[in-house]
């Protein structure tokens, strides 16, 4: 396909809060950029009533929204399409981790970005570290908050580069309490939630180390290790599951170590094992099932044959099945895989 | 690697004492950048124009010799207060600034030595006199002067400069600022010159990204030791797990050389902390206490903080410097004479597994 135009550059404005000043940096960009003769647009933007942030658009090319009925009421989407045929050299694209509504072409706001990248127009978009998919359970962790609109990890690693707005977690509690961010009676219900200073700061620190691996990833390509490493995942139809995925890719890719996600089966329940597989392959990792009565046996044979240096397991209920003399899976494999290494997840999700 | 220098506990003291004294110390700020050109005086100026128009009584005590344009555009915002007559060199008239005493100073560029016949030798001493005076100042820095950073910064950079600030300074900050910018960007805005300019730029864009890593971690730092001196402070005992922290078990059986380094490794991939602690066995013969000596000298080679505990319950006392610690992973080794694993009653390393809360498990097999 020689016609195919070079994929455009994809630039990640990186926050940890809402009112950090990622959207006013995009505009802030798309001006620069305009006074420097380059083709930009802005394909959506959320004013989120901030008056510097709307004063910053003037005398840009803003995309028209498009409009969906969904049950009734009006929703306003970015117009892809419409800026696929206005064709610019660069897009900016609040809000990357946006879930669009139900009857959009792409459900996620990521993959619409994918599209415009694809087409070879450059993008700056902007997203707060609480979406990394990776990071969503030690976010639960830290803000007591589930967050459902998450962007794999592997969408983001497509930046060329990643740029952190950063800003003291004081400063935006006073931004915060001048009603900058938001009105004042919203402004009291965050400031009673989710901005408590210790609060931002983890988040804050949080998208510190991000960004630093981020660099550090486009500095050397994935990382070389030494002695490869490769990291199997056991899935199963446990809730627990979910975590286990997430945080065994996430240590596959900073060890830069090969990853599998591997099931058992028969399990007693192959629509819930399916989900977990389904997303464990969204996350782009490599998924397998076995065929055997045994687990223990299978996950290690499998680790031998497939260079597996780690076997990701989830930790066992604290009242596993030893009254019947049954030792917890975790210790068959620990017992079985001489050569290789178990990692035991916790549980973070305890409430 | 080892806990940069914290305030030692006299400067703690004398801090709380001042505080006791109803003098109010003024309040420090940081803007930190990672190269020339990132845009920290633009943003410090930009934050003194904003806290101008907020009320403050803002001044300026020292500039750059060089300025971009909009930089020097913001400068007219400000009364400037000169460097001290009959001085030759860049210095703060920090007597004037007392006697004038603002609510905010700016002082552009942290690290200088002061000419000779100043009142301190460096310029952060000023920094702190007005701090200790009640004055708020806002300041900024690049990474190349942190002292401690300096050798890894300058193995990058390859050159060296003289005037440095201790980080331990910085870490005093009240609020610290990264200025973060593509590296691209200070290509194409270094004030630095020509010397930059004569390198050829993919080089020069890749050492920038390694300097920009160092800078991240260290604010990274900075903030995860403020969070724990506030987490602290309020008694609260949560660990967030924002930063990884691997803990790794040796005896004289594990093979501990092998998890050290595995340790090593994913500690700097995550830009995390290492630590190995070894839990004292009485019965040690002279051999396993050899070995296990070699070990201990192999985690402090690998920077780790290194603890010997002691305690009758191994596993309690792993445990307990867990929880205190921080520690997200813990790496332990387990034997593979399967007489140990009685199947009746849970071993060491079960019980590990299952009382730790909140903190991943990893299981090295012993040779």
């Amino acid at each position: 396909m020689s016609d195919r135009p070079p994929q455009g550059r994809l630039r990640i404005l990186l926050g940890y809060a809402a009112g950090v000043g990622k959207t006013y940096k995009m505009l802030e960009e798309a001006q620069q950029l305009k006074r420097e003769g380059r083709d930009v647009v802005v394909g959506y933007f959320e004013p989120h009533g901030r008056k510097d942030t709307i004063e910053k658009i003037d005398g840009l090319e803003v995309i028209p929204r498009r409009r969906i009925e969904y049950r009734g009421r009006q929703f306003e989407e970015m117009d892809t399409n419409a800026i696929l045929a206005r064709h610019p050299e660069i897009c900016a694209v609040d809000e990357f981790p946006h879930t669009n509504i139900p009857g959009s072409e792409r459900p996620k706001r990521w993959e619409d970005v994918m599209l415009l990248l694809d087409a070879g127009i450059g993008v700056i978009t902007t997203m707060n570290i609480q979406h990394l998919e990776s990071l969503n359970d030690q976010m639960r962790e830290i803000t007591g908050v589930q967050v459902r609109e998450t962007i794999p990890d592997w969408v983001v690693n497509q930046a060329e580069e990643v740029v952190l707005i950063d800003l003291p977690p004081r400063a935006l509690l006073n931004r915060l309490q001048r009603g900058v961010i938001y009105g004042t009676d919203k402004a009291q219900r965050a400031l009673d939630n989710f901005f408590k200073e210790p609060t931002l700061a983890a988040l804050r620190e949080m998208a510190l180390r991000q960004t630093a691996h981020e660099v550090e990833v486009h500095q050397d390509g994935p990382p070389e290790a030494e002695s490869p490493e490769g990291i199997l995942i056991h899935v199963t139809e446990s809730p627990a599951a979910v975590a286990l995925i997430r945080r065994g890719k996430r240590v596959a890719d900073y060890l830069g170590a090969e990853c599998f996600a591997v099931a058992v089966t028969p399990s007693p329940d192959p629509a819930q094992l399916e989900r977990h597989m389904e997303f464990a392959r969204k996350l782009h990792i490599e998924t397998r099932v076995l065929e055997s009565d045994n687990p223990a046996e299978a996950l290690v044979d499998f680790a031998r044959r497939n260079g597996v240096t780690q076997i990701f397991l989830s930790k066992p209920p604290k009242r596993g099945l030893r009254l019947f003399g049954k030792r917890p899976l975790v210790m068959d494999i620990v017992r079985l895989a001489q050569d290789r290494q178990v990692t035991v997840v916790a549980d973070r999700r305890k409430a | 690697m080892p806990a940069p220098p914290r305030p030692s506990p006299e400067q703690l003291l004398k801090q709380v004492e001042a505080e006791e004294r109803g003098e109010k110390r003024g309040k420090l700020k940081i803007f930190l950048g990672y190269a020339s050109g990132v845009g920290k005086s633009f943003r410090m100026f930009d934050e003194g124009r904003r806290r101008k128009m907020r009320g403050q009584d803002v001044v300026v005590a020292a500039t750059q010799s060089v300025a971009s344009p909009e930089t020097a555009g913001l400068l007219k915002h400000f009364d400037v207060i000169p460097p001290p007559a009959g001085v030759t060199g860049p210095a703060i008239d920090v007597d004037e600034v007392l006697r004038r005493h603002p609510e905010v100073v700016l002082i552009d560029g942290l690290a200088y030595h002061n000419p000779p016949g100043s009142k301190h030798e460096e310029r952060w001493q000023d920094v702190e006199e007005l701090l200790s005076a009640g004055v708020n100042v806002v300041t900024s820095i690049n990474l190349q002067y942190i002292k401690e950073k300096q050798k890894q910064v300058e193995a990058i950079r390859g050159k060296a400069v003289r005037e440095s600030v201790p980080e331990a300074f910085i870490r005093t900050a009240d609020e610290i600022e990264l200025v973060d910018a593509a590296p691209e960007y200070c290509v194409t805005h270094s004030l630095e010159g020509p010397q930059t300019a004569a390198m050829d730029p993919s080089q020069f864009q890749r050492k920038l990204s390694e300097l920009r890593e160092i800078a991240l971690v260290l604010a990274a730092d900075v903030v995860d030791h403020q969070l724990e001196d506030y987490l602290h402070a309020q008694g609260i005992k949560q660990v967030y797990g924002t930063h990884e922290r691997i803990l790794v078990c040796i005896t004289p059986r594990s093979n501990a050389s092998v998890m050290v380094r595995r340790g090593r490794r994913q500690a700097d991939r995550f830009h995390g902390e290492l630590y190995v602690v070894y839990v004292q066995q009485d019965d040690l013969s002279p051999r396993d206490r050899e070995i296990l000596d070699q070990n201990l000298v192999a985690a402090r080679e690998a920077a780790a903080h290194v603890e010997v505990l002691h305690a009758e319950d191994t596993i309690g006392a792993i445990l307990d410097f867990a929880a205190r610690h921080g520690i997200t992973q813990i790496f332990v080794g387990h034997s593979q004479q399967t007489g140990l694993i009685n199947r009746w009653k849970p071993n060491p390393v079960e019980r590990l597994i299952m009382e730790s809360d909140g903190i991943d498990v990893r299981v090295f097999p012993h040779e």
